[in-house]
């Protein structure tokens, strides 16, 4: 085993061994359920109950209950899905990219981030699945064998490809989760004393039992599976993006657009793992294994994205000015001074001058205002996407095309039920599924623990005496 | 009976992955081979101790993943290529070759999907971890804070193996009965 230098400061703190760590994690899947769970959930249940039925509107009487029209034909729908799908960007990032760098500090989220992950992408298919106009139709965007001729789908089209994307990377991040989900089952399986408790998590368990076998299997398939997702998250959001930048509307057609996407996915991501974890480490009272120092390194990444974001719409200014295309030149004047200035200056602010904040060490290790900047970052990151679909579409080449675009109660209740929606699932994870990976955490008791740091501490002090 | 062969079954119960280390290696000085050992977590560098080779599961996720990769091709192809050309926008669509670059995601994809998907099944099944088993663990402990080492020896080095689980820091050593098992020729 080796040490890890002093200087680092550890991830979980006080004097913890694995039998605590044990009853932490496990304990509020064991105990009773508190008043503020059943109150969000309830909060969360209503509003997506409210989305279910506003879905149920648009399927009875046809997509037209939505405010796109024939100028803006994509609007919140796509709005929504781009930004769900990018908070889900962030669960990947820890688990997977993290992990090919040994960042340790993972240990402390990734469950959490990989099921908001899940969700999120969740959410964010109910968009595509609707907009589709005839979502009982949506079989036809596989390529199946059907009497139309066969027709195929098209395979040359992005937005195929966005098919193709979404459910790998949604059924892959499930696998991912799943099985790093199945050691921490089994603990809780072991320790359970209600028969069908015990009953529920064996069936969940699979049978895991932690052989050294099974654990050398384990840790080669979570490799394995990290190294696939890396690159498949960077995919996922190129292709999200392809599905503008392949066409040839000015605003949308720059090859900018894949790393600017990506980027923001992870910026927005961060920003809800952060708004989530400051909640659930609070109402779990998981203040040791989720740590100021983990809230740093979060908002770390916060600014590095949120400049690369920054820059990005800098580069995109300046593309527009410098190509000579007057049509390129005016899409942009129409974001920054057009009828929806007041969107482009939200999301001015709110991401490329808020996360700057974060360069103080004082704001970026204080828990409130990370609290509020990731809130902030999450509505900057919306409008982000609003920006580029909304204005653009609302003035396009024809002058005696431009009109406005208005979401209708239909298209708010939609919206606001995917975030009952998300809410409603993760309280269930929080309550049923250890939030923490428990058993990989345990791997980095000795070397990161607090009290084990200060008896290395101590240890090699006293050794240094004896000679 | 004859060609049977009676054996001890031994669990070496410890509370810290390093004298569990130090007991397999003093087990395999002693030329008696570890069954197995159960742990709450990852025990690194555990595997060459106790004679666990290397997964070859990385190796399966290669294939799985080139049949994905070829499989994709072949929709592609058939489907875009040879069965139904579509002409989009004036793109080339008589031959695979010429329309490559439009079909490199969704190749991808497929890639990854495949070795992903495959390669955790391959796990799944290749440990016996489905719904309905039963805890592969014979110690429920073993999920929290204990790690244990499974021994199934001839009557006659029990008294031997256990010395050697209790001097390297063994909290228990617990008999678990036996179990007969047919001669090895």
């Amino acid at each position: 085993m080796h040490a890890e230098s002093q200087i680092r400061e550890p991830l979980i703190l006080g004097n913890k061994t694995y039998t605590t760590i044990t009853d932490d994690i496990i304990r509020p899947v064991e105990g009773k359920t508190g008043k503020a769970w059943y109150v969000l959930f309830t909060i969360s249940t209503l509003t997506f109950l409210w989305g279910l039925g506003c879905l149920a509107y648009t399927i009875g009487v046809g997509i037209g209950v939505w405010g796109s029209n024939n100028g803006v034909d994509w609007a919140w729908d796509i709005t929504n899905f781009v930004w769900w799908i990018g908070i889900g960007h962030a669960g990947t990032l820890i688990s997977a990219v993290l992990l090919l760098f040994r960042q340790k500090w993972r240990l402390g989220i990734n469950r959490a981030a990989e099921a908001m992950t899940i969700f999120a992408v969740m959410c964010a298919a109910i968009f595509v699945l609707f907009h589709t106009g005839r979502v009982w139709l949506d079989y036809m965007l596989f390529p199946l064998p059907n009497q139309f001729g066969s027709l195929w789908p098209n395979f040359n089209s992005p937005l195929l490809w966005d098919v193709f994307a979404v459910s790998t990377y949604f059924s892959i991040s499930l696998v991912f989760w799943y099985i790093g989900l199945v050691p921490d089952f089994a603990a809780i399986r072991d320790r359970a004393i209600s028969p069908v408790v015990k009953k529920i998590y064996n069936l969940l368990s699979l049978g895991w039992g932690g052989s050294a076998k099974h654990w050398s299997r384990f840790e080669e398939v979570s490799l394995v599976l990290a190294g696939l997702s890396t690159p498949l998250v960077f995919s996922v959001h190129s292709i999200v993006s392809f599905d503008f930048a392949t066409s040839i509307l000015p605003g949308w057609h720059t090859t900018i657009f894949p790393p600017y996407f990506v980027s923001g996915a992870v910026f927005s991501g961060f920003a809800m793992v952060l708004t989530l974890m400051l909640v659930v480490r609070r109402v779990y009272g998981l203040q040791a294994y989720i740590t100021i120092k983990h809230v740093e390194y979060m908002n770390i990444v916060i600014i590095v994205t949120g400049s690369i974001v920054g820059v990005a719409y800098l580069t995109e200014l300046f593309m527009s000015w410098y190509s000579g295309v007057e049509f390129e030149q005016y899409a942009f004047l129409n974001r920054a001074t057009g009828p929806y200035a007041w969107a482009y200056w939200c999301m001015m602010t709110c991401n490329v001058v808020s996360p700057q904040l974060f360069w103080f060490k004082k704001i970026r290790t204080s828990l409130v205002a990370t609290f509020l900047l990731s809130i902030v970052v999450n509505i900057g990151m919306w409008f982000e996407r609003f920006v580029i679909i909304v204005p653009t579409l609302c003035r396009t080449f024809l002058p005696s095309t431009w009109n406005m675009y208005h979401p209708t109660f239909v298209d708010i209740g939609i919206f606001t039920g995917t975030i009952g929606m998300f809410g409603f699932f993760f309280l269930l994870f929080s309550r049923y599924f250890p939030v923490i990976a428990q058993a990989e955490l345990k791997t980095i008791l000795k070397i990161s623990g607090e009290q084990q740091k200060k008896d290395a501490a101590a240890h090699s002090h006293t050794h240094v005496h004896a000679h | 009976m004859a060609g049977v062969i009676t054996k001890k079954i031994i669990h070496g119960v410890y509370d810290d992955e390093v004298p569990l280390l130090e007991a397999c290696k003093k087990l395999k000085s002693a030329g008696i081979k570890v069954k197995d050992v159960f742990s709450p977590f990852p025990i690194h560098g555990i595997d060459p101790i106790i004679g666990i080779r290397r997964t070859r599961l990385a190796i399966c996720a290669f294939i799985y993943g080139l049949t994905g990769c070829g499989l994709a091709t072949l929709m592609m192809w058939y489907m875009q290529v040879h069965d139904w050309p579509t002409d989009v926008g004036g793109k080339p669509n008589w031959m695979y070759f010429h329309n490559v670059p439009a079909f490199i995601p969704i190749t991808f994809e497929s890639t990854i999907l495949c070795a992903g998907h495959g390669m955790a099944l391959t796990y799944l099944l290749r440990c016996m971890l489905v719904p309905g088993a039963r805890a592969k663990n014979p110690d429920p402990r073993t999920t929290n804070d204990k790690f244990l080492i499974l021994l199934e020896l001839p009557e006659e080095k029990a008294g031997e193996a256990e010395n050697l689980l209790r001097t390297a820091g063994a909290i228990e050593v617990n008999h678990k009965g036996t179990k007969t098992e047919p001669l090895p020729y």
